[in-house]
């Protein structure tokens, strides 16, 4: 359950329009069901009231959306950031995406989302209403009585281990501040690193196996921001939409993970969107432990301007041969 | 009619798959449905769909349409178009087996593709009625019956039994080569299974979606229409919708330089993607928003205008499900139909 209400952002977005802060919003607004959330741009406070929604099924990362709607806006923007939402949202800054002038933040706290999937497995098909509240209450076609269900049952994996409660970037915040959590995200790396050479090829094989090369991993990536993407580029000879073999498969997610590598801030966002649902965060996750082991604990989006340590030369890097003696 | 216990189902698989492969949708390792080959102990899912249609089983993601080798100054062409093997595809739902009739119009019309027309030949369509519809469920927008599901067989399951019933030729067949491990049923049992089924697509929250407001002729209602601005506004332009539909048809042909020859391939393409239908002259739909609409007037308005008046949608709801920021055709039918 979200601690800030619907209404309370509604009455700051409000008071900004009203006072000329802002001239438009960017929110989450209402679907046809209760959980099928699209990003959206508000421009008064009768669109708000009519489709804004904020609730256990809000995790769009607004970030990345700053880099083409601050192009169009003639006022400034204002965005609601989740704590994780900021981290992007200095990264972006760090690479000159977009004009900081042209955005009123707002931090706003989270307290996790929830996996609509999950809340299938328990609830069954045929959901006709989910209420979000102390529990999420999910009344579906085929069951008599509604089932409640204990939020953090149905998190999202992301979330599960998320990383920061506190906001890295805003103009103003809402509700308390959080802190940065001792999250167990590399679990399931290590878990990865334990096995043979072997069971992780087949593990990566089964997974990306599963590809039907939609590029909504990269679209949603607040970190792949190019105009053009050499994958989607007929003149840049490696443009492919097809899924040749599985080889191109691995080719196509690991040189996306290299790309993103030391900018990448954990998001989540390539996971969620996935149609597959392949874990395509663990093969970013496994670049950012690598970093911290080897160049000492970095978060990409922490502060703005930070020289990341894979474009930072120091004379006490480490030589690339114990690099490849780790990987053995 | 004829019908087959449930529990003994396995014996009707290994029957078909005596003599041909057999595909159906069966959970993998992660507990998601996937069309796969059945062999003996694998089970079929009981998942209401796939996330990827069957249509890859006549028009492949990615299929070769002819090699060419230099020597000299010569160009081999070498065909390699093989005559697909007899296979059987079961488990296909309503909205499914309607997308074949769909691809049929485009591919088996002058000049017929003769590589989605050798397995279109080949293959038999076993459909499976629909017991339990979700709510992205929308089919009977577009006057598909889930009760009565086409195909070459449809079969219904309940009282722990599974009824076939006979569509076509090919179907018939099947079936009569299947007496051993069937037997004969009335049709009281499917009767009942199919009011059953009506009473509940009456229920779903998506039964009031109607069609009625689009078709062929309409290009010019709904072209310039000032909505599309808002409702293609956060689209990311990635393929998911186009992948994923059961109905999507387009494709791209490309030239792969093996270094000792070269493979004409075609693989399927996204009309959200900026380089699709990319010509010498450039591009003529240049923002996300042309291209977005490109998508729904084509299933909404184009398709039919071409065919019949019938709709480039199915409404099987896997674009709803899968769209990673939730807008879909349902969104477009409503905010644009709703006020014709």
């Amino acid at each position: 359950m979200q601690k800030i209400t619907r209404d309370a952002l509604i009455e700051k977005a409000a008071a900004l329009l009203e006072n000329g802060t802002v001239s438009a919003v960017l929110g989450w607004k209402r679907g046809e069901f209760d959980y099928d959330v699209t990003p959206a741009v508000f421009n008064s406070i009768d669109e708000m009231k009519e489709g804004f929604v904020w609730n256990d099924f809000c995790g769009a990362n607004f970030s990345k959306y700053l880099v083409s709607k601050t192009k169009k806006a003639e006022g400034k923007i204002l965005v609601f950031l989740k704590p994780c939402d900021t981290y992007s949202f200095n990264q972006l800054l760090t690479e000159h995406r977009f004009d900081r002038e042209k955005v009123y933040a707002v931090g706003i706290p989270c307290e996790g989302m929830a996996d609509i999937d999950k809340i299938r497995e328990i609830a069954g098909d045929g959901i006709s209403k989910i209420e979000c509240g102390e529990k999420i209450t999910v009344t579906t076609l085929y069951a008599d009585e509604p089932v409640v269900i204990e939020c953090e049952k149905v998190l999202e994996g992301r979330c599960e281990s998320c990383k920061s409660k506190a906001h890295v970037a805003y103009d103003e915040l809402m509700g308390d501040e959080g802190e940065v959590l001792d999250s167990n995200r590399f679990d399931e790396v290590a878990r990865l690193e334990a096995m043979s050479a072997e069971e992780r090829f087949a593990f990566w094989q089964n997974e990306l196996s599963k590809c039907i090369r939609c590029n909504a991993c990269r679209d949603i990536c607040p970190a792949c921001t190019c105009e053009k993407c050499v994958f989607g580029n007929p003149n840049s000879g490696v443009e492919n939409k097809a899924i040749s073999d599985s080889f191109e498969e691995k080719m196509f997610h690991i040189i996306r993970a290299f790309h993103v590598a030391g900018r990448c801030t954990d998001c989540g966002e390539c996971s969620r969107v996935c149609p597959q649902n392949i874990p395509l965060h663990l093969l970013n996750r496994k670049f950012i432990k690598d970093i911290n082991s080897f160049y000492g604990e970095y978060q990409a989006g922490a502060e703005v301007g930070s020289r990341a340590p894979l474009v930072n030369y120091t004379t006490e890097d480490l030589e690339p041969g114990e690099v490849f003696a780790k990987g053995e | 009619m004829r019908k087959c216990s449930l529990s003994k189902i396995d014996l009707l698989f290994a029957e078909i798959a005596k003599t041909q492969s057999l595909y159906m949708p069966i959970d993998g390792a992660d507990g998601r449905a996937v069309y796969s080959k059945w062999q003996a102990g694998k089970a079929w899912s009981s998942a209401l769909n796939t996330v990827k249609s069957p249509k890859n089983f006549f028009f492949p993601h990615t299929e070769e349409l002819a090699n060419f080798k230099t020597a000299g100054k010569t160009i081999e062409i070498i065909d390699v178009r093989a005559e697909a093997e007899d296979f059987v595809v079961f488990g296909v739902r309503a909205c499914d087996a309607k997308s074949f009739d769909i691809l049929d119009r485009v591919f088996l019309t002058d000049p017929v593709d003769s590589f989605y027309a050798s397995r279109r030949e080949h293959g038999v369509i076993i459909t499976t009625a629909c017991n339990r519809p979700t709510e992205t469920c929308f089919c009977t927008t577009f006057g598909i019956d889930a009760a009565e599901p086409a195909g070459d067989i449809s079969t219904w399951k309940t009282g722990g039994e599974l009824y076939l019933k006979a569509n076509t030729e090919k179907g018939e067949a099947l079936l009569a080569a299947l007496e051993g491990v069937t037997e004969a049923a009335d049709d009281a049992a499917v009767r009942a299974e199919k009011e059953n089924i009506r009473k509940i697509m009456k229920k779903l929250p998506l039964a009031d979606v109607k069609a009625d407001a689009f078709g062929g002729g309409k290009t010019k209602q709904y072209f310039d229409d000032p909505a599309w601005a808002a409702l293609s506004e956060s689209c990311l332009g990635c393929g998911t919708c186009t992948f994923v539909c059961p109905t999507c048809q387009c494709y791209d042909v490309k030239d792969f330089n093996t270094g000792r020859g070269i493979i004409r391939f075609r693989c399927w393409d996204s009309c959200m993607y900026s380089d699709f239908t990319l010509m010498a002259h450039g591009n003529n739909r240049n923002s996300q928003k042309e291209r977005f609409r490109q998508r729904f007037m084509q299933k909404l308005v184009y398709y039919p205008e071409n065919n019949d008046g019938i709709f480039g949608c199915v409404g099987c709801g896997r674009c709803l499900a899968k769209c990673p920021i939730s807008m879909n055709i349902v969104k477009v039918m409503k905010t644009l139909g709703g006020k014709n």
